[in-house]
């Protein structure tokens, strides 16, 4: 797994048993990190990345990453910004004050949603058992994230590394999510 | 299913990621308080509904949130034109005729 892209943010939950451990693919929880929904026009983009620490991207489905930062593009004037869990007030309040002035949102949306990473040779497999997205390097190179629907539930999905996949839901979904990643996963066991 | 291109993503989409909201270029009247009832429940209501190329709102809701407009032929589900929400409608006599509608 690629600590660096991640920014080391999107770590296995220590505290969490597997919920699913084969060869060729494993599914993960993901622990607790601080999430932020921003919106701002192209304007405060400078200053929201100097507060943040990194660069916000600009480029469609695309992230940025340094050491405990991630910073993901959502839509044209959205973002997904993460940070440890313990930084959430910190970070809020240095984009906050950098921001006065600033037409812009801010929001702590950590609570809403909950990660699972995905890893294994047969990742990509799995994603396309709910995912109708061309997963292949070319069309989704690592560092993509991009919203989708998994089923029928709304998901993230953060290409880590090759093999590696961040899938987010919202917290009520992401029984239904993990469940059907479980299920389908099953398949390879059989096999 | 349809594949829909997202001007804002700039990938191609299956249907499900998207609503459509409807004909496009439908203008708001500026002075509601001065439109006259029947003008109103146009704007409201009254929709060309035609058979044939059309421009339609659609919005990329399972992805970017954004919406954009793009031009559909009704009775073959063709999309002949994807473009961001503010540009001008394009000529759809022009893109018809280009598709050989
Ligand atoms: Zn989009």
């Amino acid at each position: 797994m690629s600590d660096v892209l991640a920014g080391g943010l999107i770590t296995p939950d220590a505290g969490e048993t597997p919920l699913l451990s084969l060869s060729s693919l494993s599914i993960l929880k993901a622990a607790p990190l601080a999430r932020l929904s921003f919106r701002a026009r192209e304007a405060s983009l400078g200053a929201a990345g100097t507060a943040f620490g990194l660069d916000l991207p600009v480029a469609p489905l695309s992230s940025n990453s340094a050491e405990k930062r991630a910073a993901l593009w959502m839509g044209p004037d959205e973002w997904t910004l993460l940070a440890p869990e313990d930084e959430l007030q910190a970070v809020f309040d240095a984009i906050e004050s950098a921001l006065s002035g600033h037409p812009h949102a801010l929001v702590d949306v950590s609570d809403r949603s909950e990660t699972v990473i995905v890893s294994g040779e047969q990742a990509v497999w799995l994603l396309n058992t709910g995912i109708f997205i061309d997963f292949s390097l070319e069309e989704f190179p690592v560092g993509t994230v991009t919203r989708t629907v998994f089923h029928k539930a709304p998901v993230m999905v953060w290409r880590l590394a090759e093999e590696t996949f961040a899938v987010e839901a919202w917290a009520t979904f992401m029984d239904y999510v993990s469940g059907l990643l479980v299920q389908s996963a099953k398949e390879l066991e059989a096999a | 299913m349809l594949l829909i291109y997202c001007p804002y993503c700039q990938v191609k989409r299956a249907e499900t990621e998207f609503h459509c909201g409807g004909e496009a270029h439908i203008a708001r009247p500026s002075d509601p308080s001065k439109t006259t009832d029947e003008d109103w429940v146009d704007f409201l209501y009254t929709r060309s509904n035609i058979k044939g190329v059309y421009a339609e709102r659609w919005r990329h809701i399972h992805g970017c949130g954004r919406f954009f407009n793009a031009v559909r032929d009704t009775v073959s589900d063709d999309f002949l034109k994807f473009y961001k929400a503010g540009e001008p409608m394009p000529d759809l006599n022009a893109l018809a005729a280009e598709a050989g509608k």
